[in-house]
């Protein structure tokens, strides 16, 4: 069975004031049914946007190439129409911050019910009710009370887990969730994990996590992909990815040498920052600030190639490195 | 931004009901509004006062009639009514006193109290007002969501452009224009007045003919009444447009580009029900505030407006009063229209905080 | 059922600030500067418009066929060869009057802005720096002109000290200068909290070279933007003036009074319709200028936000 999210060599361009901006380049990535993924990266690497493309949200004039499919449906050539039948009810997504993504003016059981009736057909009383039941099933407590609140009289973890409960609404079969728990603190943190762990086990949604945090990903997530100024450099089993990163950029992340023979904990800040989007360097876009850059790195964007058992990386070096190791 | 309210209390959910505090701060709110304009109305006095006692040379002469001039009676009252002979403070509160009584003194032109005047002038200018205000509101807020949500297309940039257009105009000009084109060119409009020589004013109640035609049940007062409000509404409406356009539009793009915008369309909601209940909902907030700016360039407008349209409102009594230098008159008008504004933005900002959850319930 | 508890305390403040720190990254690197004004169109026709109507007041005098002010027993003709924009009710040259009628709109308009300039935006470096008690009362102030209509107030003070050019001017001076301290005096305030003016004081800069320095070239752009947009309303409501017969006195050829002039007699549409082409195109002109400007200076305003 093809997995439930099949993406295949992405590529996004967005305009920009000076001419157009590559953003998602080669991107290529799976989501199975029930599963969970982790999708991590530096600040501004393309996580969002990737989570666009799959809602079809990107700013006008974005060109895209490539294919993602989603249960046997090609996303990137729907019309608005399927567009809409998908978002929400089959693709669904927590943004990344959540006091920005609810409507200052419109009270959290509108903003739960409104596409639950569309998607589900039920009628008002019926949304109604399973209005309070998300609430209470993301723990708010009086929920009854909750579903007539606007957004503002919540608090931050509160908003998130609205957020969240808005995003299920409507039965989706995969849900994104963008950065779900960075405005939060670990305590939180770990709740929201948790449940969304809970609905994958009970309900079968497959869920794409999006952190900056590798180390979020360690325990609910499968599999993991790294991306790095738009690319997916490395992918592989989460626990492998932690413990033994291969790509120098996942190892710096993680603050751990290559193969991973150090421990994790003795972090490290990464010396300088992602390149701008259409500012990369001709050859790997992180060999400027790699520390195991060799003049091959120089010349062509190395591909993602397998390395190892269901491993792969985008890395020229990667195979001395496995030899030291 | 908002303010979280509850972040000190685990768990609760605030809402109006759970807690009495949030009334007390809208009327705190309410109260410091009422204050700040009591206080802008006081210093609107003491900038009409100002006037008064600037003018050059005698102020006697300046606000009387030739003919009154020659009567020493009067003169004397005037004299004594203004405290001319007291130091200015007293005069000035000599003046509130008067204006307390709703005593803006006599026109010298008319001959009427201002207060008279304007009770017959403020009716005919509302008559004006109240539809262009209502069409501009529909007709400004749907063309600048629509610019909005085509930013950029060409639709866009020709409604920008009509835009500035319209805000580039001069009333006057304008109004001459249409009158050309639908009078005298198409013969289609009446040439101005509130009314048909054939017909004449219905019974007062509200003082604007068509409700008044229409209470004493004359249909054909009320529909010749009618025909002559399209032509200055016209103009006054498009003017009026101009101006919120371009306000809506920048609102509407602020509010396109929202988070909660991009999380309504990923809910999978249809188009017009995120343009409906999410944009409208949120771009119009800030656009109410600036229905009081509206109301001010209408006011304006209709100065320049009726003056070639010879409706005989407001506008054209401050035109006259200001050509003949009526003071009285001319300031009379002035403190009107500074009270109705200022009035008009109180019930704005009252409005304002009504609406926005965020203002009513925390 | 889940297992999650109840928030037990407020979000990380560390986190909320990082994330509203990202979020205003994010406006900022998704936001498109305009275009520089060279290479908007609209915005060259309108500094072409512009340039035209400053090389005609310069050079009225060669470019008008006839004397703006001399009569001739062929009044009201008709748009021809001879009188391109046709004669007015006393025989002078429609186009001749529209020619001079911009060596006092425009430069009437300029004195106006920059009398206004530097009032308000002395009134608002004070009001900004200085702060507290000076500041309200400055503020009250503007509050206060903005409670009347700008053409009522205008009429009511031209009315008191009695209609001539110069009292225009000033009229129009008095109810415009309170933009002008607004917009300098919130200059001034971002500066201050971007503790500008604190960090010059602890390096020992004293407040007038603070202003030099920083205040000053900050706002620049935005009281050119403003300036620019002004001139355009400055036209406007000094021919709506005249027009109301309040500003320049007949016979100078100013452009709201030939309008006015024109007013009397529909049938003549060439005496009050050329006139009234000169003001809108110069006062849009400046408007269009304006606008590419503030899309340019201020991006908040650019096009494609
Ligand atoms: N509307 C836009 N126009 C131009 N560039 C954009 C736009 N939106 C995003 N970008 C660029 O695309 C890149 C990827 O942005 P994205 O929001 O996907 O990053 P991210 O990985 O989600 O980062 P973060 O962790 O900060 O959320 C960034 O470099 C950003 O500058
Ligand atoms: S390809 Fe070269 S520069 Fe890039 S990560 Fe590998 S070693 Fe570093
Ligand atoms: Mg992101």
């Amino acid at each position: 069975m093809p997995p439930l999210l099949e993406v295949d060599s992405l590529a996004v361009t967005l305009p920009g004031p000076t001419g157009p901006l590559p953003i998602l380049h080669d991107v290529s990535f799976t989501v199975g049914e029930g599963e969970m993924v982790g999708i991590a990266g530096e600040s501004g690497c393309g996580k969002s946007l990737t989570a666009q493309t799959l809602l079809g949200l990107l700013p006008a004039g974005a060109k895209v190439t490539g294919s993602a499919r989603f249960a046997g449906t090609e996303l990137l050539s729907l019309d608005t129409r399927r567009w809409q039948k998908v978002r929400g009810a089959g693709i669904a997504m927590v943004f990344q911050d959540p006091t920005a993504a609810l409507h200052p003016m419109l009270t959290v059981g509108r903003q739960l019910t409104e596409h639950m009736r569309v998607h589900l057909g039920l009628d008002r009383r019926a949304a109604d009710r399973r209005a309070v039941e998300l609430l209470d099933q993301v723990r708010i407590p009086d929920p009854q009370r909750a579903v007539r609140a606007y957004p503002h009289q919540f608090s931050g973890g509160m908003r998130q887990r609205a957020a969240i409960a808005i995003a299920l609404a409507a039965r989706p079969r995969l849900l994104i969730a963008d950065e779900p728990t960075t405005a939060l603190d670990v305590t939180v943190q770990a709740g929201i994990l948790a449940l969304l762990d809970q609905l994958r086990a009970e309900t079968g949604l497959a869920v794409a996590f999006i952190t900056h945090d590798l180390g979020v990903l360690s325990a609910l997530t499968t599999r993991g992909y790294v991306f790095y100024a738009g690319r997916v450099v490395e992918t592989g089993p989460t626990g492998a990815l932690l413990t033994a990163p291969r790509h120098p950029y996942t190892a710096a992340l993680l603050g751990a040498r290559p193969h991973g023979t150090q421990a994790v904990g003795t972090l490290r800040p990464i010396p300088g920052g992602p390149p701008a989007p259409g500012q990369a360097p001709p050859g790997c876009p992180f060999q400027p600030r790699c520390g195991y850059a060799e003049p091959s790195c120089g010349t062509v964007p190395p591909p993602l190639s397998p390395a190892g058992t269901d491993r792969s990386v985008a890395c020229v070096v990667r195979p001395h490195l496995e030899v030291a190791a | 931004m908002t303010t979280t309210v509850d972040d000190a209390e685990p768990g609760a959910v605030t809402t109006t009901a759970s807690r009495p505090r949030p009334r007390r701060a809208l009327l705190v709110f309410l109260a410091k509004r009422v204050a700040i304009t009591a206080g802008l109305l006081l210093g609107v006095t003491i900038v009409t006062f100002g006037l008064v006692t600037v003018v050059p040379g005698d102020p006697v002469t300046a606000n009387l009639s030739d003919q009154a001039l020659n009567d020493p009676a009067t003169v004397a009252a005037f004299r004594e009514k203004w405290g001319l002979d007291q130091p200015l403070y007293v005069q000035y509160l000599q003046y509130l006193g008067n204006l307390f009584r709703g005593d803006l003194g006599i026109s010298q032109q008319t001959g009427r109290t201002v207060t008279d005047d304007l009770f017959q002038y403020v009716p005919a200018t509302m008559e004006l007002a109240i539809p262009t205000m209502v069409l501009a509101l529909l007709i400004g807020t749907g063309i600048g969501m629509l610019a909005a949500v085509r930013n950029g297309r060409i639709t866009d940039q020709l409604i920008r452009v009509g835009a500035l257009l319209g805000l580039s105009t001069p009333p006057f000009w304008l109004s001459l224009v249409v009158l050309y084109v639908f009078f005298y060119q198409l013969g289609l409009a009446p040439s101005g007045g509130r009314l048909s020589t054939d017909f004449s004013p219905p019974p007062t109640v509200t003082g604007m003919y068509t409700v008044d035609a229409a209470l004493a049940g004359q249909w054909d007062v009320a529909w010749d009444a009618a025909q002559h409000l399209v032509l200055p509404v016209l103009v006054l409406t498009s003017l009026t447009v101009a101006m919120l356009v371009r306000f809506v539009r920048s609102s509407m793009l602020e509010v396109l580009q929202q988070d909660y915008i991009r999380a309504a369309y990923a809910k999978g909601l249809p188009t017009r029900v995120v343009f409906r209940r999410h944009l409208l909902r949120a771009g119009l907030v800030p656009v109410i505030t600036v229905s009081g700016l509206a109301f001010a360039s209408l006011l304006s407008g209709t100065v320049l407006v009726e003056n070639i349209f010879g409706w005989p409102g407001l506008g054209q009594y401050a035109y006259r009063s200001a050509t003949a230098l009526d003071l009285p008159a001319i300031l009379g008008v002035s403190l009107f229209v500074a009270l109705v504004y200022t009035l008009v933005n109180l019930t704005v900002d009252l409005l304002y905080g009504l609406i926005d959850p965020r203002i009513r319930l925390s | 059922m889940t297992t999650l508890a109840p928030d037990p305390v407020a979000p990380d403040p560390k986190a909320t600030d990082a994330l509203a720190r990202r979020r205003l990254l994010g406006r900022l690197r998704g936001r498109s500067t305009g275009r520089p004004i060279w290479r908007q169109p609209i915005a060259v026709a309108a500094l072409v418009i512009l340039g035209g109507w400053l090389l005609m007041a310069l050079f009225a005098p060669v470019v008008a066929p006839y004397d703006p002010l001399a009569q001739s027993p062929d009044a009201y003709a008709p748009p021809s060869g001879t009188h391109w924009f046709g004669t007015d009710s006393l025989g002078r040259d429609v186009f001749s009057r529209v020619i001079h009628g911009s060596r006092l709109s425009i430069p009437l308009a300029l004195a106006i802005v920059s009398l206004a300039l530097l009032i308000g935006g002395l009134l608002g470096l004070v009001a900004g720096y200085v702060g507290r008690f000076v500041d309200e009362a400055l503020m009250r102030l503007t509050d206060l002109v903005f409670a009347f209509p700008q053409i009522i107030l205008a009429m009511a003070v031209t009315a008191a000290f009695g209609p001539s050019t110069r009292n225009a001017v000033l009229a129009l001076v008095i109810v415009s200068w309170p933009v002008y301290a607004r917009v300098i005096r919130s200059a001034v305030l971002t500066m201050r909290g971007e503790d500008y003016l604190s960090a010059a004081r602890l390096l020992g800069i004293g407040p007038v070279r603070a202003l030099r320095r920083d205040v000053l070239p900050n706002s620049v752009g935005p009281a050119i933007v403003l300036a620019t947009l002004e001139l355009g309303n400055a036209v406007l409501l000094l021919s709506a003036l005249s027009f109301l017969g309040l500003g320049p006195r007949p016979p100078a050829a100013e452009w709201g009074s030939m309008v006015a002039l024109g007013s009397q007699d529909l049938s003549m549409w060439w005496v009050s319709v050329f006139p009234g082409l000169a003001i809108l195109t110069v006062v849009m002109a400046f408007n269009v200028l304006g606008d590419a400007l503030r899309d340019r200076i201020d991006p908040r305003y650019a096009k494609g936000r």
